[in-house]
């Protein structure tokens, strides 16, 4: 079957974008690949504003307590209300912080370069409640996300997120601690299999003394820094952790690890193709790593287009929230349901599962978050109250959940509240923007239209009849509005 | 994975089928007879969240160290409930002390696991998937479990959770358990005509990623249907509290006196995550389980099912030796779990109390890996291949 035009646009811009966009509809149909590539680039290509969602009370009173203090003498300069506060206030704003990089990803022109900076913040994977650390972590993945994967890799490596969530503050010249060069080969750069755990003790070794301010700011204390000669990957010598992460990255290996990972992120998730890689990550490496050439090599070819690679892919959670809103577009009065709907369907940015990120593919899709997907479209089109209870995240509610709080949320989540706004979703659609491509399309051609427009999968893949039975077809507007609804709420729609 | 639509057809028809089965009837031979054949054992997983502080829940009475480092927190001989001349339980645990003197009790002290996390997230996804603390998996023991047990069962209800949302533990690589709040309520959500037509729709072939996504959602339609079927065949008539996890344990309790074919329950409480006043939230925590738990135990033993019901309890972590300035404690590590029911081999206090001499950075350390209790109760209480779940042998206890 021969794949449209159309088809191959919305499948470039599910890729390399987070989906149509209502407004740029129309084009879809005439514009060629490679000149929607070169747009999603062109709109790129502006460096991206940094995000600073953080509390004032919380900054001035972090920067009070000056630069003199050494992280390890923090718990003796605050006082037990300080404490929380910042923990709790930090947490809040990590959550502003999740809901305007989503806004990003569904309004900003960056699309490429925001889907790509989602690549990395999950390739990333880093749990850290600091906002100031986070924030900065997630400029440098925005920021460097079309650049080059060395340098991604040098600034995760001295990010305070990272050095933090991996222990490195406590990696020692006396008390070594693994657990960053561990993850830095297993999960980064090499994978598994393909160090010993001699490598691991050693390049350990090299990154003692690597650490961070209360700023955020990469300190090396040279007095916790083994100066000692290393033997890491057969060679020996007085390295440093820059050293060690030259090595990973002149090791072919890494381009190798890289380049697959991103072919099942980009092309298909479910069937890799050994010999494209191959080709992909030699010239990946040639190119010393530069992740536009990378991109461009996979966008302007023809097999990216094939039809075993459309509608191949499951939605993660806040692809299927943005794509969503991208091509319906719509307010929402009380934004933060947006993150019951991350927790609920199990993504929460900022929030990994661990440091190998979300494992992506099937392991989205259990009984209830598949029903919960369903119900979405539904939910949002009727104001309907989302009626669902996320799991609660100790890491999260850090020792905070007392009786009280306890007792709120249960209220909340069992909707014994009145005024209960947590599960309240207040959406108003732009249906007329929304409905301006169906205009001219003639009632009986609709649901094949829609269908069309709204799934990646092939033609006739839901049959006709089952959606024209589930609409309103009092009206041309409540059908296109019902039938919308209906195709969203198809496993088909979970697919891009 | 292939499935065919026939084979679809099949299971759909089988929900139905087992209504007219002479098995049915089995439940309605009155309070003296089996409600389902003999030797069907559950598991009931009880999940304390937060990180349970072990040492205020099993108090080491006679302990100076105990008493040394929590001279705020630590509950005096006086106030618990007398296990023997070693060893208190908790008094909100009234419950657990009824059973332990009925023989129906096992605590396992010291559980826990070689380099210990203290992040809640990373020790609890560590305790359900029964991995190495420095390997990542994104399944779970229980839903390796169902992976190996579960080629051609004719539904995905052998493990069921109440929740709304389904934890990791649950998830295997091929089949995952199900998670419901109130079969009432899945049942009404998943009924929908539009779903049912799309189900009936569509059409399977090879390995397609849609294929996955179907077969989950008509699985769902059709367990959704069957549990909901369950539930109302034998109605526990027993009164529980009106808390989360009454009710919750309530709703098991009513499966397991029907036919379905569910061997694992998970059910959580939480959080136990007391920094801040310990003393008041363990009160309010451990009421509620004894509770529910008391409620659970007499109505199971009225029904004659206590023997094939093993409910085990587990928290990600335990909780630092020393109290904090702030009426709590910090995190620890080790910490006990209990084992309830009337199959236990082995009943009590299994093994020794906690060493409070030689600890890990002030926490109890490990002496019993959580992942040989997996091994005993996959192996000797569910009937399972262990290793093959485990993928490694663990030392096998008795307890069971």
């Amino acid at each position: 079957m021969a794949v449209s035009n159309r088809l191959k646009n919305q499948h470039l811009l599910w890729r390399a974008a987070f989906g149509p966009m209502a407004e740029a509809q129309a084009d879809l149909d005439t514009v060629s690949q490679k000149k929607l590539w070169e747009t999603l680039v062109k709109t790129s290509a502006k460096e991206p504003e940094y995000i600073d969602v953080a509390n004032n009370v919380l900054k001035g009173l972090v920067s009070g307590i000056g630069d003199a203090v050494r992280m390890e003498n923090l718990k003796d300069k605050l006082t037990p209300e300080d404490r929380k506060f910042i923990r709790q206030q930090s947490q809040e704003d990590l959550k502003s912080l999740n809901l305007r990089w989503m806004a990003e990803m569904i309004n900003s022109e960056s699309q490429l370069r925001e889907k790509m900076a989602f690549f990395w913040h999950g390739h990333f994977a880093c749990r850290e409640i600091n906002i100031f650390y986070q924030q900065l972590m997630l400029q440098e993945m925005r920021s460097k996300a079309l650049t080059n994967f060395g340098d991604i890799l040098k600034a995760v490596s001295k990010s305070a997120s990272m050095l933090s969530f991996l222990n490195n503050q406590q990696n020692r010249k006396q008390h070594p601690n693994e657990n960053f060069a561990r993850e830095v080969m297993e999960l980064f750069t090499l994978g598994r299999g393909n160090y010993t755990e001699n490598d691991i003790r050693e390049a350990a070794r090299a990154f003692t003394g690597w650490g961070f301010n209360l700023k955020g700011e990469f300190v090396f204390r040279r007095g916790q820094h083994d100066e000692g000669s290393k033997t890491i990957f057969g060679k020996t010598g007085n390295f440093d952790g820059d050293d060690v992460l030259n090595m990973l990255l002149e090791n072919k290996q890494t381009s190798k690890y890289i380049t697959r990972k991103l072919y099942k992120f980009l092309v298909n998730e479910n069937e890799v193709d050994d010999a494209r890689v191959n080709w992909l990550a030699d010239r990946f490496y040639t190119s010393k790593y530069d992740i536009q050439s990378l991109l461009k090599d996979i966008f302007t070819s023809d097999w990216f287009y094939a039809e075993k690679n459309i509608g191949s892919k499951i939605k993660s959670p806040v692809e299927l929230i943005v794509g969503i809103r991208r091509v319906l577009p719509m307010e929402l009065q009380i934004s933060q349901v947006q993150l019951l709907f991350q927790k609920v369907l199990g993504q929460v940015l900022f929030y990994p599962p661990n440091v190998a990120g979300w494992p992506g593919g099937t392991s989205w899709i259990d009984s209830s978050s598949l029903m919960f997907r369903l119900r979405l479209p539904q939910l949002l089109k009727d104001n309907e109250t989302a009626n669902i209870t996320p799991k609660t995240d100790d890491d999260q509610q850090m020792g905070m959940m007392d009786d009280k709080m306890a007792k709120r949320d249960y209220k909340i989540y069992n909707n014994k509240t009145p005024g209960n706004t947590a599960q309240r979703i207040m959406a108003d659609i732009n249906w007329d923007e929304y409905m301006k491509v169906y205009k001219d399309i003639p009632r009986e051609n609709l649901v094949d239209v829609m269908a069309t427009i709204l799934l990646q999968t092939p033609d006739g893949s839901i049959k006709k009849d089952t959606v024209s039975a589930a609409a309103d077809a009092s009206s041309k507007e409540t059908f296109i509005k019902s039938v919308t609804v209906a195709l969203m709420a198809t496993p088909e729609y979970q697919l891009c | 994975m292939v499935i065919k639509r026939r084979e679809f057809l099949q299971i759909g028809s089988l929900a139905s089928a087992s209504f007219m089965m002479p098995k049915f009837l089995k439940a309605f031979e009155g309070n003296g007879g089996k409600m389902v054949p003999p030797g069907n054992k559950v598991l009931v997983v009880l999940q304390m969240s937060g990180g349970n502080d072990g040492l205020n829940t099993v108090i080491p009475i006679r302990n100076d160290i105990y008493y040394r480092e929590r001279p705020k927190l630590g509950i005096t001989k006086e106030n618990a409930l007398l296990l023997n001349d070693e060893v208190g339980i908790n008094p909100a645990l009234s419950s657990f002390k009824e059973l332990f003197d009925q023989g129906q009790l096992g605590i396992m002290n010291s559980v826990g696991y070689p380099e210990p996390d203290r992040s809640h997230f990373r020790s609890m996804d560590i305790w359900h998937t029964a991995s190495a603390s420095n390997e990542y998996s994104s399944t779970g023991w229980l839903g390796k479990y169902l992976d190996a047990q579960c080629k051609d069962c004719d539904k995905p209800t052998q493990a069921l959770e109440l929740d709304d949302v389904l934890s990791l533990a649950l998830k295997g690589d091929n089949i995952k358990g199900l998670a419901l709040k109130d079969p009432q309520r899945l049942f009404n959500a998943s009924q929908a005509q539009y779903f049912k037509a799309l189900a009936k729709q569509h059409q399977y072939e090879h390995e397609r990623p849609a294929d996955y996504l179907y077969k989950t959602m008509a699985e769902t339609i059709s367990s959704a249907d069957y549990i909901y079927k369950q539930s109302k065949m034998h109605p526990s008539t027993e009164v529980y509290p009106n808390t989360e996890l009454g009710k919750n344990l309530k709703t098991i309790s009513s499966l397991i006196l029907s036919d379905i074919n569910t061997k694992v329950y998970y059910v959580s409480i939480g959080s136990f995550d007391t920094h801040v006043g310990q003393e008041n939230t363990q009160k309010r925590l451990f009421t509620e389980m004894s509770d529910a738990i008391r409620a659970f135990t007499n109505d199971l033993k009225k029904n004659n099912r206590f023997e094939d019901v093993l409910m085990m309890t587990f928290s990600e972590f335990g909780r630092r030796l020393t109290q904090n300035a702030s009426g709590g404690t910090d995190h620890g590590k080790g910490s006990n779990m209990f084992f309830i029911g009337g199959g236990l081999k082995q009943k009590g206090i299994l093994n020794d109390m906690p060493d409070l001499v030689n600890l890990d950075e002030g926490d109890v350390k490990y002496k019993v890996d959580f992942k040989s209790v997996y091994a005993t109760v996959l192996n000797k209480w569910l009937g399972a291949d262990d290793q093959l779940i485990l993928g490694k042998k663990y030392e096998q206890l008795n307890f069971v």
